[in-house]
Protein backbone atom coordinates (compact mmCIF):
# COMPACT_ATOMS: atom_id res chain seq x y z
CA UNK A 1 0.00 0.00 0.00
CA UNK A 2 1.31 3.41 -0.90
CA UNK A 3 2.26 5.61 2.01
CA UNK A 4 1.12 9.09 1.16
CA UNK A 5 -0.43 11.82 3.25
CA UNK A 6 -1.14 15.52 3.05
CA UNK A 7 0.21 18.07 5.48
CA UNK A 8 -3.13 18.41 7.25
CA UNK A 9 -3.38 14.67 7.78
CA UNK A 10 0.15 14.48 9.18
CA UNK A 11 -0.58 17.41 11.44
CA UNK A 12 -3.70 15.74 12.75
CA UNK A 13 -1.87 12.44 13.33
CA UNK A 14 0.90 14.21 15.25
CA UNK A 15 -1.63 16.09 17.43
CA UNK A 16 -3.46 12.88 18.29
CA UNK A 17 -0.15 11.14 19.06
CA UNK A 18 0.61 13.90 21.53
CA UNK A 19 -2.87 13.66 23.06
CA UNK A 20 -3.60 17.31 22.29
CA UNK A 21 -7.15 18.57 21.83
CA UNK A 22 -7.88 20.44 18.61
CA UNK A 23 -9.01 23.53 20.54
CA UNK A 24 -5.79 23.62 22.58
CA UNK A 25 -3.53 23.35 19.54
CA UNK A 26 -5.58 25.96 17.69
CA UNK A 27 -5.30 28.38 20.60
CA UNK A 28 -1.53 27.98 20.82
CA UNK A 29 -1.23 28.71 17.09
CA UNK A 30 -3.55 31.71 17.31
CA UNK A 31 -6.33 30.35 15.09
CA UNK A 32 -9.83 29.05 15.67
CA UNK A 33 -10.52 25.37 16.25
CA UNK A 34 -12.82 25.31 13.24
CA UNK A 35 -10.08 26.65 10.99
CA UNK A 36 -7.62 24.08 12.36
CA UNK A 37 -10.23 21.43 11.61
CA UNK A 38 -10.32 22.60 7.99
CA UNK A 39 -6.52 22.44 7.83
CA UNK A 40 -6.41 18.97 9.34
CA UNK A 41 -8.87 17.74 6.76
CA UNK A 42 -6.81 19.30 3.99
CA UNK A 43 -9.54 21.79 3.14
CA UNK A 44 -7.24 24.77 3.58
CA UNK A 45 -3.68 25.19 2.47
CA UNK A 46 -1.06 25.91 5.07
CA UNK A 47 2.36 27.46 4.93
CA UNK A 48 4.48 30.33 6.18
CA UNK A 49 4.06 31.57 9.73
CA UNK A 50 1.10 29.39 10.55
CA UNK A 51 2.95 26.21 9.60
CA UNK A 52 5.82 27.39 11.78
CA UNK A 53 3.56 28.06 14.75
CA UNK A 54 1.87 24.67 14.50
CA UNK A 55 5.22 22.91 14.11
CA UNK A 56 6.49 24.55 17.29
CA UNK A 57 3.32 23.62 19.14
CA UNK A 58 3.67 20.02 17.93
CA UNK A 59 7.46 19.93 18.51
CA UNK A 60 8.22 18.80 14.97
CA UNK A 61 10.31 20.07 12.11
CA UNK A 62 7.99 21.88 9.62
CA UNK A 63 9.62 19.93 6.80
CA UNK A 64 8.45 16.65 8.30
CA UNK A 65 4.88 17.86 7.84
CA UNK A 66 5.28 18.89 4.23
CA UNK A 67 8.09 16.98 2.54
CA UNK A 68 7.72 13.71 0.75
CA UNK A 69 3.98 13.85 0.46
CA UNK A 70 2.42 13.29 -2.92
CA UNK A 71 0.37 16.34 -2.18
CA UNK A 72 -0.39 17.18 -5.79
CA UNK A 73 -2.10 13.87 -6.37
CA UNK A 74 -4.17 14.17 -3.19
CA UNK A 75 -4.97 17.79 -3.85
CA UNK A 76 -6.21 16.87 -7.31
CA UNK A 77 -8.35 14.08 -5.86
CA UNK A 78 -9.80 16.47 -3.29
CA UNK A 79 -10.55 18.90 -6.08
CA UNK A 80 -12.28 16.21 -8.12
CA UNK A 81 -14.35 15.12 -5.13
CA UNK A 82 -15.39 18.71 -4.47
CA UNK A 83 -16.22 19.33 -8.12
CA UNK A 84 -18.35 16.20 -8.34
CA UNK A 85 -20.23 17.08 -5.15
CA UNK A 86 -21.04 20.55 -6.50
CA UNK A 87 -22.58 19.14 -9.69
CA UNK A 88 -25.86 17.35 -10.16
CA UNK A 89 -25.35 13.60 -10.04
CA UNK A 90 -26.07 11.83 -13.30
CA UNK A 91 -25.41 8.30 -12.06
CA UNK A 92 -25.77 6.51 -8.80
CA UNK A 93 -22.88 5.96 -6.45
CA UNK A 94 -20.92 8.19 -4.13
CA UNK A 95 -17.34 9.36 -4.45
CA UNK A 96 -14.94 7.67 -2.03
CA UNK A 97 -15.16 9.00 1.51
CA UNK A 98 -11.44 9.61 1.62
CA UNK A 99 -9.29 10.55 -1.37
CA UNK A 100 -6.31 9.47 0.69
CA UNK A 101 -7.75 6.02 1.13
CA UNK A 102 -8.43 5.79 -2.60
CA UNK A 103 -4.97 7.01 -3.55
CA UNK A 104 -3.38 4.74 -1.00
CA UNK A 105 -5.16 1.59 -2.15
CA UNK A 106 -5.24 2.29 -5.88
CA UNK A 107 -2.41 4.69 -6.71
CA UNK A 108 -2.45 3.79 -10.43
CA UNK A 109 -6.16 4.40 -10.76
CA UNK A 110 -5.84 7.59 -8.73
CA UNK A 111 -3.23 8.88 -11.17
CA UNK A 112 -5.49 7.92 -14.09
CA UNK A 113 -8.45 9.74 -12.54
CA UNK A 114 -6.47 12.90 -11.97
CA UNK A 115 -5.07 12.76 -15.52
CA UNK A 116 -8.61 12.47 -16.90
CA UNK A 117 -9.74 15.29 -14.64
CA UNK A 118 -6.97 17.53 -15.97
CA UNK A 119 -7.96 16.62 -19.53
CA UNK A 120 -11.60 17.52 -18.80
CA UNK A 121 -10.49 20.79 -17.24
CA UNK A 122 -8.43 21.63 -20.33
CA UNK A 123 -11.38 20.83 -22.61
CA UNK A 124 -13.73 22.94 -20.48
CA UNK A 125 -11.26 25.82 -20.68
CA UNK A 126 -11.14 25.43 -24.46
CA UNK A 127 -14.94 25.51 -24.66
CA UNK A 128 -15.03 28.57 -22.42
CA UNK A 129 -12.40 30.30 -24.56
CA UNK A 130 -14.23 29.56 -27.79
CA UNK A 131 -17.54 30.72 -26.32
CA UNK A 132 -15.81 33.80 -25.00
CA UNK A 133 -14.33 34.43 -28.44
CA UNK A 134 -17.67 33.93 -30.22
CA UNK A 135 -19.29 36.41 -27.86
CA UNK A 136 -16.69 39.11 -27.71
CA UNK A 137 -14.44 38.81 -30.75
CA UNK A 138 -15.42 41.73 -32.95
CA UNK A 139 -13.42 40.43 -35.91
CA UNK A 140 -15.06 37.02 -35.82
CA UNK A 141 -18.51 38.52 -35.33
CA UNK A 142 -18.03 40.88 -38.28
CA UNK A 143 -16.69 38.10 -40.51
CA UNK A 144 -19.70 35.89 -39.74
CA UNK A 145 -22.04 38.79 -40.35
CA UNK A 146 -20.47 39.40 -43.79
CA UNK A 147 -20.78 35.75 -44.71
CA UNK A 148 -24.42 35.57 -43.61
CA UNK A 149 -25.22 38.74 -45.54
CA UNK A 150 -23.75 37.29 -48.74
CA UNK A 151 -25.56 33.99 -48.21
CA UNK A 152 -28.81 35.90 -47.68
CA UNK A 153 -28.39 37.91 -50.85
CA UNK A 154 -27.52 34.81 -52.88
CA UNK A 155 -30.38 32.76 -51.49
CA UNK A 156 -32.94 35.49 -51.94
CA UNK A 157 -31.79 36.39 -55.44
CA UNK A 158 -31.50 32.81 -56.68
CA UNK A 159 -35.01 32.09 -55.41
CA UNK A 160 -36.28 34.95 -57.55
CA UNK A 161 -34.43 33.64 -60.60
CA UNK A 162 -35.66 30.06 -60.21
CA UNK A 163 -39.20 30.80 -59.03
CA UNK A 164 -42.42 30.44 -61.00
CA UNK A 165 -42.57 34.12 -61.85
CA UNK A 166 -39.31 34.71 -63.68
CA UNK A 167 -38.25 38.36 -63.90
CA UNK A 168 -37.79 39.99 -67.29
CA UNK A 169 -34.42 39.62 -69.07
CA UNK A 170 -33.09 42.96 -67.78
CA UNK A 171 -33.76 42.01 -64.18
CA UNK A 172 -32.46 38.49 -64.79
CA UNK A 173 -29.13 39.92 -65.96
CA UNK A 174 -29.04 42.26 -63.03
CA UNK A 175 -29.69 39.47 -60.51
CA UNK A 176 -27.13 37.19 -62.15
CA UNK A 177 -24.57 39.95 -61.77
CA UNK A 178 -25.58 40.36 -58.10
CA UNK A 179 -25.14 36.64 -57.45
CA UNK A 180 -21.74 36.74 -59.11
CA UNK A 181 -20.71 39.69 -56.93
CA UNK A 182 -21.97 38.08 -53.76
CA UNK A 183 -20.38 34.71 -54.50
CA UNK A 184 -17.02 36.44 -54.97
CA UNK A 185 -17.54 38.34 -51.73
CA UNK A 186 -18.55 35.13 -49.98
CA UNK A 187 -15.42 33.34 -51.16
CA UNK A 188 -13.25 36.21 -50.01
CA UNK A 189 -14.94 36.44 -46.59
CA UNK A 190 -14.71 32.66 -46.10
CA UNK A 191 -11.01 32.64 -46.92
CA UNK A 192 -10.38 35.55 -44.57
CA UNK A 193 -12.29 33.80 -41.80
CA UNK A 194 -10.43 30.52 -42.33
CA UNK A 195 -7.11 32.39 -42.22
CA UNK A 196 -8.13 34.18 -39.06
CA UNK A 197 -9.19 30.98 -37.32
CA UNK A 198 -6.00 29.21 -38.38
CA UNK A 199 -3.96 32.07 -37.00
CA UNK A 200 -5.93 32.04 -33.77
CA UNK A 201 -5.36 28.33 -33.28
CA UNK A 202 -1.72 28.44 -34.32
CA UNK A 203 -0.12 25.86 -32.06
CA UNK A 204 3.17 27.68 -32.20
CA UNK A 205 2.05 30.60 -30.13
CA UNK A 206 -1.72 30.42 -29.73
CA UNK A 207 -1.84 34.18 -30.17
CA UNK A 208 -4.32 36.36 -32.00
CA UNK A 209 -3.99 39.94 -30.81
CA UNK A 210 -1.01 42.29 -30.37
CA UNK A 211 -1.50 42.17 -26.60
CA UNK A 212 -1.44 38.38 -26.64
CA UNK A 213 1.76 38.37 -28.70
CA UNK A 214 3.39 40.66 -26.16
CA UNK A 215 2.19 38.46 -23.30
CA UNK A 216 3.56 35.33 -24.99
CA UNK A 217 6.90 37.06 -25.50
CA UNK A 218 7.05 38.23 -21.88
CA UNK A 219 5.99 34.81 -20.56
CA UNK A 220 8.88 33.21 -22.44
CA UNK A 221 11.16 35.57 -20.47
CA UNK A 222 9.44 34.85 -17.15
CA UNK A 223 7.94 38.35 -17.32
CA UNK A 224 11.29 40.01 -16.69
CA UNK A 225 13.19 41.83 -19.46
CA UNK A 226 16.74 42.00 -18.20
CA UNK A 227 17.80 44.39 -20.99
CA UNK A 228 15.58 47.09 -19.47
CA UNK A 229 17.43 47.01 -16.15
CA UNK A 230 20.85 47.98 -17.48
CA UNK A 231 21.92 51.63 -17.39
CA UNK A 232 21.51 53.53 -20.64
CA UNK A 233 18.91 53.26 -23.34
CA UNK A 234 17.92 49.69 -24.21
CA UNK A 235 17.92 48.53 -27.81
CA UNK A 236 14.15 48.27 -28.11
CA UNK A 237 14.34 47.93 -31.91
CA UNK A 238 16.21 44.65 -31.52
CA UNK A 239 13.79 43.40 -28.87
CA UNK A 240 10.70 44.06 -30.97
CA UNK A 241 12.33 42.49 -34.03
CA UNK A 242 11.66 39.10 -32.40
CA UNK A 243 9.61 36.96 -34.82
CA UNK A 244 7.01 36.42 -32.08
CA UNK A 245 5.75 39.87 -33.03
CA UNK A 246 4.21 39.08 -36.36
CA UNK A 247 2.45 42.32 -37.18
CA UNK A 248 3.15 46.02 -37.00
CA UNK A 249 0.46 46.43 -34.37
CA UNK A 250 2.10 43.88 -32.08
CA UNK A 251 5.49 45.54 -32.45
CA UNK A 252 3.94 48.91 -31.64
CA UNK A 253 2.26 47.54 -28.51
CA UNK A 254 5.53 45.86 -27.47
CA UNK A 255 7.54 49.01 -28.09
CA UNK A 256 5.18 51.04 -25.92
CA UNK A 257 5.28 48.45 -23.15
CA UNK A 258 9.06 48.16 -23.20
CA UNK A 259 9.58 51.93 -23.22
CA UNK A 260 7.36 52.36 -20.23
CA UNK A 261 8.90 49.40 -18.43
CA UNK A 262 12.32 50.95 -18.96
CA UNK A 263 11.06 54.22 -17.46
CA UNK A 264 9.65 52.22 -14.54
CA UNK A 265 13.02 50.49 -14.04
CA UNK A 266 14.82 53.84 -14.11
CA UNK A 267 12.42 55.31 -11.53
CA UNK A 268 12.59 52.27 -9.25
CA UNK A 269 15.80 50.29 -9.86
CA UNK A 270 15.91 46.61 -9.04
CA UNK A 271 18.40 47.08 -6.20
CA UNK A 272 16.02 49.50 -4.49
CA UNK A 273 13.32 46.83 -4.51
CA UNK A 274 15.58 43.97 -3.44
CA UNK A 275 16.60 45.89 -0.34
CA UNK A 276 12.96 45.68 0.77
CA UNK A 277 12.52 42.01 -0.08
CA UNK A 278 12.48 39.17 2.38
CA UNK A 279 10.49 35.94 2.22
CA UNK A 280 7.36 38.02 1.83
CA UNK A 281 6.30 40.64 -0.67
CA UNK A 282 6.92 44.23 0.43
CA UNK A 283 4.03 46.58 1.08
CA UNK A 284 3.57 48.33 -2.30
CA UNK A 285 2.01 51.36 -0.63
CA UNK A 286 4.98 51.87 1.66
CA UNK A 287 7.38 51.36 -1.23
CA UNK A 288 5.56 53.97 -3.31
CA UNK A 289 5.53 56.43 -0.44
CA UNK A 290 9.18 55.92 0.43
CA UNK A 291 10.32 56.53 -3.14
CA UNK A 292 7.65 59.12 -3.91
CA UNK A 293 6.39 57.14 -6.90
CA UNK A 294 2.95 56.38 -8.29
CA UNK A 295 1.54 53.21 -6.77
CA UNK A 296 0.64 51.89 -10.22
CA UNK A 297 4.32 52.06 -11.22
CA UNK A 298 5.33 50.10 -8.10
CA UNK A 299 2.71 47.44 -8.85
CA UNK A 300 4.04 47.05 -12.39
CA UNK A 301 7.61 46.79 -11.10
CA UNK A 302 6.76 44.14 -8.51
CA UNK A 303 5.14 42.06 -11.24
CA UNK A 304 8.30 42.34 -13.35
CA UNK A 305 10.83 41.01 -10.84
CA UNK A 306 13.15 38.19 -11.92
CA UNK A 307 12.04 34.79 -10.62
CA UNK A 308 15.15 34.36 -8.47
CA UNK A 309 14.40 37.64 -6.70
CA UNK A 310 10.59 37.63 -6.40
CA UNK A 311 9.22 36.14 -3.18
CA UNK A 312 6.77 34.13 -5.27
CA UNK A 313 4.59 34.16 -8.36
CA UNK A 314 2.54 37.25 -9.15
CA UNK A 315 -0.18 38.25 -11.57
CA UNK A 316 -0.83 41.65 -13.10
CA UNK A 317 -3.85 43.14 -14.82
CA UNK A 318 -4.12 46.50 -16.52
CA UNK A 319 -7.38 48.02 -17.75
CA UNK A 320 -8.06 51.21 -19.65
CA UNK A 321 -10.68 53.76 -18.67
CA UNK A 322 -13.39 51.75 -20.42
CA UNK A 323 -12.53 48.69 -18.35
CA UNK A 324 -11.01 46.78 -21.28
CA UNK A 325 -8.11 44.58 -20.23
CA UNK A 326 -4.99 45.77 -22.01
CA UNK A 327 -2.45 43.57 -20.23
CA UNK A 328 -2.66 40.22 -18.49
CA UNK A 329 0.04 38.42 -16.57
CA UNK A 330 -1.77 35.24 -15.55
CA UNK A 331 -1.33 33.56 -12.20
CA UNK A 332 -1.96 29.93 -11.31
CA UNK A 333 -5.44 29.60 -9.78
CA UNK A 334 -6.58 33.02 -11.00
CA UNK A 335 -7.93 32.34 -14.51
CA UNK A 336 -8.21 35.40 -16.75
CA UNK A 337 -10.56 35.84 -19.69
CA UNK A 338 -8.60 35.79 -22.92
CA UNK A 339 -11.09 38.03 -24.64
CA UNK A 340 -13.68 40.38 -23.26
CA UNK A 341 -14.28 41.82 -19.86
CA UNK A 342 -13.31 40.34 -16.52
CA UNK A 343 -15.23 40.09 -13.26
CA UNK A 344 -16.89 43.44 -12.40
CA UNK A 345 -16.09 42.79 -8.73
CA UNK A 346 -12.33 42.82 -9.21
CA UNK A 347 -10.63 45.59 -7.19
CA UNK A 348 -9.17 46.68 -10.54
CA UNK A 349 -12.55 48.09 -11.55
CA UNK A 350 -13.28 49.47 -8.09
CA UNK A 351 -10.08 51.49 -8.46
CA UNK A 352 -11.36 52.87 -11.77
CA UNK A 353 -14.50 54.07 -10.00
CA UNK A 354 -12.41 55.81 -7.31
CA UNK A 355 -9.29 56.94 -9.14
CA UNK A 356 -7.67 58.66 -6.15
CA UNK A 357 -8.17 55.75 -3.75
CA UNK A 358 -5.75 52.79 -3.81
CA UNK A 359 -7.45 49.47 -3.11
CA UNK A 360 -6.09 46.58 -1.06
CA UNK A 361 -8.38 43.57 -0.91
CA UNK A 362 -8.29 39.83 -0.41
CA UNK A 363 -10.33 38.09 -3.10
CA UNK A 364 -11.55 34.50 -3.29
CA UNK A 365 -12.04 32.61 -6.56
CA UNK A 366 -14.85 30.06 -6.87
CA UNK A 367 -14.07 26.36 -6.85
CA UNK A 368 -13.56 23.50 -4.45
CA UNK A 369 -10.31 24.95 -3.13
CA UNK A 370 -11.65 28.52 -2.90
CA UNK A 371 -8.25 30.00 -3.62
CA UNK A 372 -7.53 33.40 -2.13
CA UNK A 373 -5.32 36.19 -3.38
CA UNK A 374 -4.05 39.48 -2.01
CA UNK A 375 -4.69 42.24 -4.52
CA UNK A 376 -3.51 45.82 -4.76
CA UNK A 377 -5.10 48.16 -7.29
CA UNK A 378 -4.45 51.76 -8.24
CA UNK A 379 -5.20 54.16 -11.05
CA UNK A 380 -2.63 56.17 -12.94
CA UNK A 381 -3.52 59.30 -14.91
CA UNK A 382 -1.84 58.99 -18.29
CA UNK A 383 -3.07 62.35 -19.54
CA UNK A 384 -4.74 64.92 -17.28
CA UNK A 385 -8.14 66.20 -18.27
CA UNK A 386 -8.67 69.64 -19.75
CA UNK A 387 -11.76 71.78 -20.21
CA UNK A 388 -12.31 70.11 -23.57
CA UNK A 389 -10.89 66.62 -23.08
CA UNK A 390 -11.50 64.03 -20.35
CA UNK A 391 -8.49 62.56 -18.53
CA UNK A 392 -7.00 59.32 -19.83
CA UNK A 393 -6.54 56.86 -17.01
CA UNK A 394 -5.40 53.30 -16.53
CA UNK A 395 -5.98 50.91 -13.63
CA UNK A 396 -3.35 48.41 -12.49
CA UNK A 397 -3.88 45.43 -10.19
CA UNK A 398 -1.17 43.24 -8.67
CA UNK A 399 -2.32 39.75 -7.66
CA UNK A 400 -0.40 37.68 -5.11
CA UNK A 401 -1.32 34.17 -3.92
CA UNK A 402 -2.19 33.83 -0.25
CA UNK A 403 -1.03 30.82 1.75
CA UNK A 404 -2.92 29.79 4.86
CA UNK A 405 -5.95 31.59 3.51
CA UNK A 406 -9.22 31.74 5.37
CA UNK A 407 -8.14 33.89 8.28
CA UNK A 408 -9.50 37.15 6.93
CA UNK A 409 -12.73 38.02 5.15
CA UNK A 410 -12.41 37.76 1.38
CA UNK A 411 -14.36 39.29 -1.47
CA UNK A 412 -15.93 36.58 -3.64
CA UNK A 413 -14.98 37.25 -7.24
CA UNK A 414 -14.73 35.25 -10.46
CA UNK A 415 -12.84 35.17 -13.72
CA UNK A 416 -15.53 36.34 -16.15
CA UNK A 417 -19.29 35.86 -16.08
CA UNK A 418 -19.20 33.40 -18.99
CA UNK A 419 -17.09 30.96 -17.02
CA UNK A 420 -18.09 31.82 -13.45
CA UNK A 421 -20.28 29.38 -11.48
CA UNK A 422 -21.52 31.92 -8.87
CA UNK A 423 -25.21 31.70 -9.65
CA UNK A 424 -26.61 34.58 -7.60
CA UNK A 425 -23.89 37.13 -8.13
CA UNK A 426 -25.43 40.62 -8.19
CA UNK A 427 -22.80 41.76 -10.71
CA UNK A 428 -23.54 39.02 -13.24
CA UNK A 429 -23.92 40.47 -16.74
CA UNK A 430 -24.61 37.28 -18.68
CA UNK A 431 -25.30 33.59 -18.04
CA UNK A 432 -22.43 31.22 -17.41
CA UNK A 433 -21.63 28.52 -19.95
CA UNK A 434 -20.95 26.26 -16.97
CA UNK A 435 -24.61 26.59 -15.96
CA UNK A 436 -25.69 25.99 -19.55
CA UNK A 437 -23.48 22.92 -19.74
CA UNK A 438 -25.12 21.58 -16.59
CA UNK A 439 -28.55 22.22 -18.11
CA UNK A 440 -29.53 24.64 -15.37
CA UNK A 441 -29.84 28.18 -16.69
CA UNK A 442 -30.86 30.35 -13.79
CA UNK A 443 -30.16 33.79 -15.22
CA UNK B 1 -53.98 45.39 -49.83
CA UNK B 2 -50.55 46.72 -50.71
CA UNK B 3 -49.11 49.88 -49.25
CA UNK B 4 -45.80 51.50 -48.48
CA UNK B 5 -42.84 49.65 -47.06
CA UNK B 6 -39.67 51.33 -45.84
CA UNK B 7 -36.67 49.02 -45.97
CA UNK B 8 -33.76 50.11 -43.77
CA UNK B 9 -30.86 47.92 -44.83
CA UNK B 10 -27.28 48.57 -45.94
CA UNK B 11 -26.47 45.53 -48.09
CA UNK B 12 -27.14 46.56 -51.73
CA UNK B 13 -27.91 43.10 -53.09
CA UNK B 14 -30.23 42.23 -50.21
CA UNK B 15 -31.99 45.55 -50.80
CA UNK B 16 -32.39 44.74 -54.47
CA UNK B 17 -33.84 41.29 -53.79
CA UNK B 18 -36.30 42.42 -51.10
CA UNK B 19 -37.37 45.45 -53.12
CA UNK B 20 -38.03 43.23 -56.11
CA UNK B 21 -40.18 40.67 -54.31
CA UNK B 22 -42.19 43.32 -52.47
CA UNK B 23 -42.63 45.51 -55.56
CA UNK B 24 -43.78 42.50 -57.56
CA UNK B 25 -46.42 41.98 -54.89
CA UNK B 26 -47.67 45.53 -55.37
CA UNK B 27 -45.87 47.30 -52.53
CA UNK B 28 -44.27 50.68 -52.91
CA UNK B 29 -40.80 50.23 -51.46
CA UNK B 30 -38.58 53.01 -50.17
CA UNK B 31 -35.04 52.31 -49.08
CA UNK B 32 -32.77 53.93 -46.52
CA UNK B 33 -29.29 52.72 -45.55
CA UNK B 34 -27.91 55.00 -42.86
CA UNK B 35 -28.60 54.26 -39.20
CA UNK B 36 -28.06 57.78 -37.91
CA UNK B 37 -30.80 59.29 -40.11
CA UNK B 38 -33.16 56.32 -40.10
CA UNK B 39 -35.68 57.81 -37.64
CA UNK B 40 -36.01 60.95 -39.75
CA UNK B 41 -36.49 58.77 -42.83
CA UNK B 42 -39.37 56.93 -41.14
CA UNK B 43 -41.09 60.23 -40.35
CA UNK B 44 -40.53 61.48 -43.86
CA UNK B 45 -41.72 58.34 -45.69
CA UNK B 46 -44.53 57.42 -43.25
CA UNK B 47 -44.57 53.73 -44.26
CA UNK B 48 -47.28 51.19 -43.45
CA UNK B 49 -44.62 48.61 -42.55
CA UNK B 50 -40.97 49.02 -41.60
CA UNK B 51 -38.40 46.33 -42.44
CA UNK B 52 -35.41 47.10 -40.25
CA UNK B 53 -31.95 45.54 -40.25
CA UNK B 54 -30.11 45.36 -36.91
CA UNK B 55 -26.52 46.05 -37.94
CA UNK B 56 -26.45 49.37 -39.73
CA UNK B 57 -23.71 51.94 -40.21
CA UNK B 58 -23.91 54.63 -37.57
CA UNK B 59 -26.62 53.22 -35.36
CA UNK B 60 -28.09 49.84 -34.44
CA UNK B 61 -31.59 48.79 -35.41
CA UNK B 62 -32.40 48.28 -31.72
CA UNK B 63 -31.68 51.93 -30.94
CA UNK B 64 -33.67 53.11 -33.94
CA UNK B 65 -36.63 50.99 -32.91
CA UNK B 66 -36.46 52.23 -29.31
CA UNK B 67 -36.70 55.81 -30.60
CA UNK B 68 -39.65 54.94 -32.81
CA UNK B 69 -41.52 53.28 -29.94
CA UNK B 70 -40.96 56.33 -27.74
CA UNK B 71 -42.59 58.60 -30.32
CA UNK B 72 -46.41 58.95 -30.41
CA UNK B 73 -46.39 59.11 -34.21
CA UNK B 74 -44.47 55.87 -34.74
CA UNK B 75 -45.12 53.91 -31.56
CA UNK B 76 -47.51 51.53 -33.31
CA UNK B 77 -45.71 51.25 -36.65
CA UNK B 78 -45.48 47.52 -37.57
CA UNK B 79 -41.80 46.53 -37.64
CA UNK B 80 -40.11 43.43 -39.03
CA UNK B 81 -36.52 43.13 -37.80
CA UNK B 82 -33.86 41.34 -39.82
CA UNK B 83 -30.60 40.18 -38.31
CA UNK B 84 -27.70 37.84 -38.93
CA UNK B 85 -27.65 36.99 -35.22
CA UNK B 86 -30.24 34.42 -34.27
CA UNK B 87 -29.47 33.63 -30.66
CA UNK B 88 -32.24 33.72 -28.08
CA UNK B 89 -30.67 36.80 -26.50
CA UNK B 90 -30.91 38.65 -29.84
CA UNK B 91 -34.51 37.62 -30.29
CA UNK B 92 -35.32 38.74 -26.75
CA UNK B 93 -33.59 42.04 -27.33
CA UNK B 94 -35.60 42.65 -30.50
CA UNK B 95 -38.85 41.89 -28.71
CA UNK B 96 -37.92 44.12 -25.78
CA UNK B 97 -37.11 46.93 -28.19
CA UNK B 98 -40.63 46.55 -29.59
CA UNK B 99 -40.27 44.51 -32.79
CA UNK B 100 -43.48 42.88 -34.07
CA UNK B 101 -41.60 40.22 -36.03
CA UNK B 102 -38.01 38.99 -35.98
CA UNK B 103 -36.36 37.13 -38.84
CA UNK B 104 -32.81 35.80 -39.08
CA UNK B 105 -30.66 35.85 -42.19
CA UNK B 106 -30.60 33.98 -44.47
CA UNK B 107 -34.38 34.18 -44.76
CA UNK B 108 -36.79 32.81 -47.36
CA UNK B 109 -38.40 35.35 -49.68
CA UNK B 110 -41.88 33.99 -49.08
CA UNK B 111 -41.43 34.41 -45.32
CA UNK B 112 -40.51 38.08 -45.69
CA UNK B 113 -43.45 38.63 -48.00
CA UNK B 114 -45.85 36.82 -45.66
CA UNK B 115 -44.60 38.79 -42.65
CA UNK B 116 -45.05 42.13 -44.40
CA UNK B 117 -48.57 41.17 -45.51
CA UNK B 118 -49.48 40.04 -41.99
CA UNK B 119 -48.12 43.16 -40.38
CA UNK B 120 -49.96 45.45 -42.79
CA UNK B 121 -53.28 43.73 -42.23
CA UNK B 122 -52.97 43.39 -38.45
Amino acid sequence: MARIALTGTRLRARRIDLGLRQADLARSAGISASYLNLIEHNRRRIGGKLLGALSVALSVDPASLTEGADSELLQNLNEITGAQQSRPSTRGGQPPESPEEFAGRFPGWAAQVTAQHRRIGALEATVANLTDRMTHDLHLSTALHDILSSVTAIRSTSTILTGDQRPDPVWQARFQRNIHEESARLAEASQALAGYLEEASDARSGTATPQEELEVWLAARDWHVVELEAPGAPDIDTLVADPVFRATGARRVARHWLSRSHEDAYALPLQEITSHLSEAWPDPGALAQQHNLPLALVLRRLAALPVDVAPGPAGLLIADGAGALTFRRPLDGFPLPRIGAGCPLWPLFEALQRPGQPIKAVVELPGPLARRFQTYAAVEVLRPGTFTQPPVVEAVMLILPLDGAGLSPARPVGSACRVCPRENCPARREPSVLEVAAGAISF
Amino acid sequence: MAGRVLLIEDEPNIIEAIRFILSRDGWHVDVHSIGETAVAAVHERAPDVLVLDVMLPGRSGYDILADLRADKVTEKLPVLMLTARGQKADRDMAMRAGADRFMTKPFANEDVLAAVRDLASA
